[in-house]
């Protein structure tokens, strides 16, 4: 395989791939207009291609990538299934592509029911009666919830310092805590990954603002203790804080807010599949309890008697806005077409098929593998290759690198961080069963290959193993003439 | 009858044969980790589910109901602008590699968006004038509350000088970003030309200890701001110069690199990203290169593979939330990958040339409506300072109605500036872009002079 | 491998060799090893007081950070600048030309550090 050139290396100045009409007014006089100290000096260094070439660039640049559409990509913890073409169809409607976000609300009544549709299904999911959808991703519901929390707090004239987290997290659970001015304790989790009752209770003070728990927790295990947890965090009007990072486990079949807990954020880019993107965007609405509810973002949506939508800005208690506008629009809209689409009567099967595939994957996988959390798993699991590490050499690592050569992306690797050599698999609802066959058969066959082979692995890729040392010793960040 | 659907593709003999591999006799019996009392007795209350044929109908029906650009005639800016964009980028973003892919943490399998991240990060470096910029966050004031934290970080001072020319919004995202981290947002004045008042800024530089002062250019009002003339009081008072610029019209206005700027943000929805009721969008971030290790998010660097060629990896990852936890820079993760790849495709399509013709497009016109609008008896420009493509319209009389009858003419006539500044309820803001043609800005002006004669 | 005898050690794996009331300070060749490719160092500007067991830097791999603390408290005299643009002597000389820094006015007792001889049966246990 060759390099692709930079777009910046190709074309040649005075070609463009966009050309516009004829100025029908009077042009400005550029000096006059603008004085000097005002205006650019060389023109910023951009391409210059003709509309084949960027085309025929960025179509090779996307050869040289995998996505859903291509390949499973058991990537745990990220759920990443089937993004459904109808959502882009309907995404795309004129009316919902080309609004101005400060229209007015007169004409923008179907965006508004929108939003107002997509509050209703996220609240039944969620057991909780109040949701705000402006979050832009699960990061910033996350900061936007435990806004919510110390708001909360304060109201009562509380101020409790200290989030808890358990050492399976995701990082952006402590770092969100941080953001918001929290002290962050990490709790250790037990040898099945979960949380330590007996642990857990002495941390448990009035210093505690609340506990983020994802449930199942990162290594696929249901935390059972659940509402024992939030009883005693309730006990110091403690949060408990849900991390819907996970949800594809549950929804439809159980509710966080059944379980006590008081808070949570959705990933409508995972659970409720909307595309990732190559990393975004996403978006990330958060659901609350009522005592909550006084505290979320403005704006909110409200429904007149006479079935009209309106935004309310005026809300005193609330900690404000997290993001311009009502939040991305684009992808609540595709995540409310996928709901629609499985209904109350649909959603639960989401997550039967998910376990089911999670499950079946396991039974042919746990006789070569080392499963340290068990024979059974929610929607994930996690393999430790601790042993083939030991026996043979070879890394997590090698073994991902190896699957890209057989065509697969592969699972997520060396997390949890709590896991030595850990392959966290989460096979999703969308697979078909020959699919998930053939990746046991591929895992099973790079097991049985001589170490040599997964160590100069890839080779079947358009690069193979980079110098990730090299580019962060000496960064280069952009490209330079 | 087991639930049928098209995103599931378990058959029933797929299921039993998955479930004697497992060794359970039912699914249900796979969910028994959930204790039953927490499992839902009852279905959700919600509807049934739909065909795609029924989606689709009931999705055109709800977006019937908005009255999209298309069917009015928009004015309508404050930080979203109507622009338009190639045929080729929008294909180009549909392409499923890029449009379906993860976040790019196995490389050898992405450098598709990997090589198109770095493309990015150069063209806003190019248009920017400064060394570094990450591969995207969430949007514009995300950009600048972020912005802000890594001033913050570097100084170790609490405190931030803004401008009253930022978008309000995202001055509110600042607010809210900061509000438990004991930082203290100071706001300086414009002047009567519409620019922020140096003397102003001078006085709340001296003040206290500032982390970052705070310009917009062109401000929220539409002045075009001497920005160079802010870095200097910036740097001798030791705080950072933060600039939040809108691309579009860096083709033409002064780079914040070359205004002396530190950090430089904004919104990039001007790039080829449509409007979609806002969002998803794209914040953009660049700074100086020695603030590297402070910057949030993802930021991707070139290297070489294992066989000496040119490849592209996710770089400087120990700033990020996934490593260093609650000492992270950012709590960001998911960003605005996709988003951040249209602008690259708008910008690799109008290219330099292309780009200042949008700017210079925009302006002309918006100079055309403007004069022909501030004819109109007791109508006037708000400021006097230079201004590119967008302008406050003081209308002498409450803008409510007028924009109200214009609204039932089809024509979007600009935001009341009430909207976010009570009392200031006879002025609008209006935009223009190369999208108007003459026609569109004359009847403008005759349906304005129209209703303001009627009222 | 034993670590030298001429200096003490942290459970954090800094090492410390004190002459008076100035010491050098550094990182062993047990951490070196373990963190393999460091790829960053930030270390303090001179004239910073160090507290002791509180941190004064990182070391940074591709996908770990490490904090530095301060086996002692003192007062930052002096950064060691080649370490800091070239890692190669931390790997290949971690208790000679690889020194982080020189402090001075090294105060507090030093009942909480190790001898060599402790530290290395500290870091054969942490091998396990």
């Amino acid at each position: 395989m060759s390099e692709e050139k930079l777009i910046f290396e190709k074309g040649a100045p005075g070609r463009r791939a966009a050309t516009f009409p004829a100025l029908d007014v009077p042009a400005l006089d550029e000096a006059a207009w603008l004085p000097e100290a005002l205006r650019r000096g060389a023109p910023p260094d951009l391409p210059e291609v003709g509309e084949q070439d960027l085309v025929r660039h960025y179509t090779r640049l996307s050869q040289r990538n995998i996505g859903i559409d291509t390949q499973i990509y058991p990537l745990g913890s990220c759920t990443m299934k089937y993004n459904p073409k109808v959502n882009e169809d309907v995404a795309s409607r004129d009316g919902f592509r080309n609004v101005h976000p400060l229209q007015p609300d007169s004409t923008v009544q179907g965006a508004l029911a929108v939003l107002w549709e997509m509050e209703r299904w996220l609240a039944e999911i969620a057991g909780m009666p109040a949701v705000c959808l402006q979050p832009s991703a699960g990061a910033q519901g996350e900061l936007t919830a435990l806004l919510v929390c110390r708001a909360y707090h304060d109201s009562k004239g509380r101020r409790p310092r200290t989030v808890l987290v358990p050492d399976s997290s995701h990082g952006t659970n402590p770092a969100s805590a941080a953001f918001c001015g929290y002290r962050v304790e990490t709790v250790p989790s037990r040898a099945d990954g979960t949380v330590d009752l007996a642990d857990l209770r002495p941390r448990i003070t009035p210093d505690v603002a609340c506990l983020m728990m994802t449930n199942p927790n990162t290594v696929g295990v249901f935390e059972r203790d659940v509402r024992a947890i939030a009883d005693l965090l309730h006990d110091v009007d403690a949060q408990l804080y849900y991390d819907g990072a996970n949800l594809n486990a549950i929804c439809g079949v159980a509710r966080p807010g059944d379980m006590g807990c008081d808070m949570m954020h959705f990933n409508v880019h995972k659970t409720f599949s909307t595309p990732h993107g190559g990393g975004g965007p996403g978006a990330g609405p958060i659901a609350v309890k009522e005592h909550l509810r006084p505290f979320l973002p403005v704006p909110r949506v409200r429904r007149g008697s006479d079935g009209t939508f309106s935004l309310d800005h005026g809300e005193p208690l609330s900690i404000g806005r997290v993001r311009s506008h009502t939040g991305n629009f684009g992808i609540l809209l595709r995540g409310l077409v996928y709901l629609r689409s499985f209904g109350g009567d649909g959603l639960p099967e989401i997550a039967r098929r998910a376990v089911l595939n999670a499950n079946y994957l396991l039974s042919r996988l746990k006789g070569r593998f080392d499963a340290p959390y068990g024979a059974r798993c929610m929607h994930e699991f996690v393999l430790s290759l601790s042993r083939q590490k030991r026996e043979r050499g070879v890394s997590a690592l090698d073994y991902a690198k190896r699957l890209a050569d057989y065509g697969y992306h592969a699972p997520t690797v060396y997390f949890p961080l709590i896991v030595p050599e850990a392959l966290m698999v989460e096979p999703v609802e969308t697979e078909a069963k020959e699919t998930l066959d053939a990746l046991a058969e591929v895992l099973g066959a790079i097991d049985a290959e001589d170490p040599s082979a997964l160590h100069a692995a890839p080779v079947n890729t358009p690069v193979g193993r980079l110098d990730e040392v090299g580019a962060a010793r000496n960064p280069v960040l952009r490209w330079k003439r | 009858m087991a639930f049928e659907h098209p995103y599931l593709p378990q058959t029933p003999e797929d299921e039993a044969a998955m479930l004697a591999s497992i060794g359970v006799g039912g699914i249900d019996e796979l969910f028994g980790p959930i204790p039953a009392e927490l499992r839902l007795r009852a279905p959700l209350d919600l509807p049934p589910h739909l065909s795609e044929m029924e989606l689709k109908e009931a999705f055109q029906a709800l977006g019937d109901r908005n009255r999209s650009t298309g069917r009015l005639d928009n004015y309508l800016g404050a930080g979203a602008y109507e622009h338009y964009s190639p045929s080729a980028v929008r294909h180009l973003l549909s392409r499923s590699e890029f449009y379906t892919s993860y976040t790019p943490y196995q490389p050898e399998m992405t450098q598709g968006v990997l090589q198109a991240l770095f493309e990015y990060q150069s063209c806003v470096c190019a248009l920017t004038g400064l060394e570094v910029s990450n591969a995207s966050l969430y949007e514009g004031g995300h950009a600048l509350a972020e912005a802000c934290l890594m001033a913050r970080n570097r100084t170790g001072r609490n405190r931030v000088v803004v401008s009253a020319g930022v978008h309000p919004e995202h001055l509110q995202v600042l607010r809210t970003y900061t509000r438990n981290l004991e930082t203290t947002i100071a706001v300086a004045g414009l002047g009567a030309d519409g620019r922020t008042d140096l003397e102003e800024v001078r006085r709340l530089l001296a003040e206290a200890p500032t982390a970052a002062l705070v310009v917009a250019n062109p401000n929220f009002f539409g002045a075009a701001e001497d920005l160079a003339a802010f870095a200097g009081p910036a740097h001798a008072a030791g705080a950072l110069f933060v600039a939040e610029v809108e691309p579009v019209s860096l083709a033409v206005l002064r780079s914040p690199g070359e205004c002396g700027a530190d950090i430089a943000c904004g919104e990039g929805q001007s790039l080829g990203i449509p409007l979609g009721y806002g969002g998803p969008y794209l914040g953009f971030l660049a700074a100086r290169m020695d603030l590297v290790r402070l910057m949030p998010g993802r930021i991707c660097g070139q290297t070489k593979d294992s066989r000496g060629q040119r490849a592209f990896v996710l770089t400087l990852q120990t700033r990020e939330q996934h490593i260093r936890r609650e000492k992270a820079n950012s709590n960001i993760c998911t960003n605005q990958t996709l988003l951040a790849l249209a602008a690259t495709f708008y910008l690799g399509a109008v290219g330099p040339r292309g780009l200042k013709e949008v700017a210079l497009h925009g302006a002309a016109k918006a100079h055309y409506l403007a004069d022909r609008l501030s004819k109109l008896p007791g109508v006037r420009l708000s400021h006097t300072a230079p201004w590119v493509n967008e302008f406050t319209l003081d209308l002498g009389r409450p803008a409510a109605p007028v924009l109200q009858a214009m609204l039932e003419r089809g024509i979007l006539a600009g935001l009341p500036l009430e909207r976010y500044f009570p009392g200031r309820d006879r002025e609008i803001l209006v935009a223009v872009t190369e999208v108007k043609a003459r026609g569109k800005l004359d009847r403008y002006a005759e349906v304005l002079a129209e209703v303001l004669g009627g009222g | 491998m034993s670590s030298p005898q001429d200096r003490l050690y942290t459970r954090t794996h800094e090492w410390i060799r004190i002459e008076g009331g100035r010491a050098s300070v550094g990182l062993t060749a047990f951490a070196v090893e373990a963190i393999k490719d460091i790829v960053f160092i930030e270390l303090p500007a001179p004239g910073r007081a160090l507290e002791a067991g509180k941190p004064f830097g990182v070391v940074e791999s591709v996908k770990a950070v490490f904090d530095l603390n301060a086996p002692l408290a003192g007062v930052v005299a002096e950064t060691n600048k080649a370490v800091e643009s070239d890692f190669s002597a931390l790997a290949s000389d971690p208790y000679g030309a690889g020194w982080l820094l020189r402090i001075e006015g090294v105060a507090g007792g030093r009942e909480g550090l190790l001898d060599a001889a402790a530290y290395d049966r500290f870091c054969a246990e942490e091998r396990h």
